[in-house]
């Protein structure tokens, strides 16, 4: 009989099922960044001053810092300079007006993804900005989302039709000095999605993109900016996939939310990056900032993600709860397999009164996975009453994988109440031989312990999503098991 | 009609340590087997190397099931075949509803079988009147695979399982344990509902008192890794009186053997 190591290493030898690059030509810059590149995807994009002008001081602030080593993940030293900042598809030189001019090429490499557009918006009743490399091809349901005087459009085109509100809130929630990846992400940033919501509105819809690194060797900088005005409601999906390719390849990315009084955004991460091959080469590094600003009283943000691609995930969705009565909320399942390495967690800056939040973490480390949760609960003086709730578990599949987990907790006001829960647990053969006993194959029963273990937080997601993650973690589990 | 499962002396080791050291054991289809002995005979071990247990090494012999080789089949395939045990200890499984994994196994054997798989609604029309029958709540078909299950609800779920993918051979390890009287005559009930000509099972029991219930046709005594005696349900009662001690005196059970 074979013994379980064995059997681990069979199953956890499944393929990624992305990987491919499609043939579209691309319009690329040379590599390397300074002030002369930054001036040039500007210009490309035909910007107004004030993002000029905010990019280059972004370049020269980030130019005075050093890429930070406190987290646990590990990597050979990015070349900066060997980066293209900019890529567009040729194609979209003139921009589609509607899916029927999108390249069918692009459509295609949608649909081997699962994610067909045409569907999606058929279907699924889902607006879809997708972003194809650095430039939005598709955006769906514009027209519907218009009359409710909702705005979701890509970054660029924001900046083309609503500079106002771009200016007012760019950077109001990750300044560009706030870390060395947001202000490179400030310099460079070539596209990405917006969306306000107006007062009183709630969004009828989920709305929804997709993100895609295709052109070689092609930093990825996006820029979400999502504003929900008073009292207003949206419920915001992103997913991504990438193809499958030799070298690491940068991501960062850069999230913003802001909710004013009494209004709620949710937003909900479904990340499947290239994760790198068996032996741990090639993959997606992402470093992401992603940070919401409940800056009305009554406001709340949920993030909730599912990780299970990435080389390197380096990502801290967080909530600064400035409004009284705020909620924040941090719902996450982070999954690392053969070499991949995540070090993702929350902070949850209480600064209202009365503010609450809580955090579910669920680390689950298969191969030679590293998982690390971090994250900072701090309650400031003014918090009175604030309540933090957290809960960190990690499963691990196999004895060559690890979990860590740092919470960071300050309290500088004694009505706060701050409850901290953790554990770690393995997939038992026991449990396994239980199901197998019942007739359930092991890739089965493996996938059906881990959405177990995964329940509470799948059970925030939006149903399609819900759905999309579970068979998500069967791929990227198909495979281990401890 | 050749018999449902044929163990011939079979060999079994775990960490090198000889366990089980020549089994023999004819069961034919409608037969009840008790397999009884003092602890650390081997009684789990048999019954756990017969469900495809790999934490195990089998070190000799063969078991045949319906005439095929059971021990090369896998765990999974041996249930979807109809062997099914009841666990001593069943795990719990945190997340996972009892009634998921109860359908989700009801289903694999259905496809193995060639049957449509039954949906959310015909499934719980199927598993109505058994959860009845096993004294059950249904409430604790919603909660985690016997998770917060007392003793007893732990092991009738296990009997409520055998129900519903009605095996071929099930082998029952050590049931009635952790019982009081009640439990035990509502699991002994629900295991005798399911005694039929098709069907075989093994009762592996340290004691007699199941066997009061699940009135066994034959009882075999394993010590020390072999089944050291085999008789009638008169020799459950014996053991219960003498206790296991005799057996392992060479003298005296040379001297009762027959």
């Amino acid at each position: 009989m074979t013994t379980p190591a064995t059997r681990l290493d069979d199953l956890i030898s499944r393929e990624y099922r992305h990987g491919f690059v499609s043939d579209v030509e691309a319009d690329a810059l040379p590599r390397g960044l300074s002030e002369d590149v930054i001036r040039l995807i500007s210009a490309k994009k035909n910007e107004p001053p004030f993002m000029l002008e905010w990019r280059l001081a972004a370049y020269r602030h980030w130019r005075t810092m050093t890429e930070p080593n406190w987290s646990s993940v590990h990597h050979p030293p990015i070349d900066y300079q060997d980066i293209i900042y900019y890529s567009a598809p040729k194609s979209q030189k003139n921009g589609p007006k509607s899916l029927d001019e999108v390249d069918p090429e692009l459509l295609r490499v949608y649909d081997k993804l699962g994610v067909p557009l045409r569907e999606r918006e058929l279907l699924a009743g889902v607006a879809v900005d997708a972003v194809f490399d650095s430039v939005s091809v598709g955006t769906t349901f514009k027209a519907k989302l218009g009359e409710l005087g909702i705005v979701f459009c890509s970054f660029s085109e924001a900046v083309q039709e609503h500079p106002e509100l771009v200016q007012q809130y760019l950077g109001s929630v990750v300044p560009y000095t706030d870390n060395f990846f947001a202000a490179l992400n400030s310099a460079v940033f070539s596209d990405g999605s917006f969306c306000y919501i107006p007062r009183g509105v709630r969004c009828p819809m989920e709305l929804s993109t997709y993100f895609r690194i295709n052109a070689k060797d092609t930093g990825q900088f996006e820029r979400t900016l999502i504003i929900a005005d008073e009292g207003a409601y949206v419920s915001y999906l992103e997913g991504c996939t990438a193809p499958m390719r030799d070298e690491n390849q940068l991501h960062a990315a850069v999230v913003e939310l802001v909710a004013l009084e009494g209004a709620q955004i949710k937003y909900s991460t479904v990340q499947n990056w290239y994760p790198g091959d068996k032996e741990g080469r090639g993959g997606i590094y992402n470093f992401v900032t992603k940070r919401g600003d409940c800056r009305g009283n009554d406001s709340r943000i949920s993030w909730t993600q599912v990780e299970t691609g990435s080389a390197i995930t380096w990502k801290y969705p967080s909530c600064i709860l400035r409004g009284d009565n705020s909620v924040g909320e941090f719902y996450s399942v982070a999954l690392t397999n053969n070499y991949q390495q995540a070090d993702t967690g929350t902070k949850m800056i209480h600064i209202g009164r009365n503010t609450k939040s809580t955090i579910v973490s669920k680390g689950i480390s298969a191969g030679r996975g590293q998982n690390a949760y971090r994250g900072l609960v701090k309650i400031l003086k003014s918090a009175d009453g604030a309540r933090n709730y957290s809960q960190c578990d990690s499963l691990l599949l196999g004895d060559r994988c690890g979990a860590h987990t740092f919470p960071y907790i300050e309290v500088k006001n004694a009505t706060a109440k701050v409850e901290h829960e953790a554990s770690t647990s393995r997939i038992g053969e026991d449990q396994l031989f239980y199901c197998r006993q019942r007739g359930l194959s092991t890739e089965d029963a493996v996938s059906m312990i881990v959405n177990g273990f995964c329940k509470e937080v799948f059970k925030e997601l939006p149903m399609e999503f819900a759905v999309e993650a579970q068979k998500l973690l069967g791929v990227s589990l198909e495979g281990s098991v401890g | 009609m050749s018999a449902l499962l044929e163990v011939r002396n079979l060999s079994v080791s775990v960490d090198d340590k000889a366990i089980l050291r020549g089994v023999d054991l004819t069961v034919n289809a409608g037969e009840v087997h008790a397999i009884m002995g003092p602890n650390g005979s081997g009684k789990s071990t048999l019954a756990q190397v017969l469900a495809g247990r790999e934490t195990f090494h089998v070190t000799g012999g063969d078991v045949r099931y319906g005439g095929r080789d059971l021990l090369a089949l896998s765990p999974e395939e041996r249930a979807r075949e109809g062997v099914f045990l009841a666990f001593q200890y069943p795990v719990e499984i945190p997340g996972v509803s009892n009634v998921y994994l109860l359908k989700a196994a009801v289903n694999s054997v259905r496809r193995h079988r060639g049957l449509p798989e039954l949906d959310a609604m015909d499934f719980l029309a199927q598993i109505r009147g058994k959860i009845k029958l096993m004294d059950m709540r249904d409430e604790l078909l919603y909660r985690a695979v016997n998770e917060g299950f007392s003793g007893g609800e732990k092991k009738r779920n296990e009997i409520l399982q055998m129900a519903l993918l009605e095996p071929r051979l099930a082998i029952l390890d050590e049931t009635d344990s952790g019982l009081d009287i009640d439990a035990l005559q509502v699991v002994a009930n629900g295991i005798n509902t399911l005694r039929s000509p098709e069907r075989a099972m093994i009762v592996v029991t340290h004691y007699q008192r199941l066997l009061d219930y699940v009135v066994p046709d034959f009882v075999h005594v394993l010590s020390q890794g072999r089944i050291v005696k085999s008789g009638g349900k008169d020799l459950a009662l014996e053991l219960e009186r003498r206790g296991y001690g005799w057996l392992d005196d060479p003298s005296t059970a040379r001297a009762i053997s027959p």
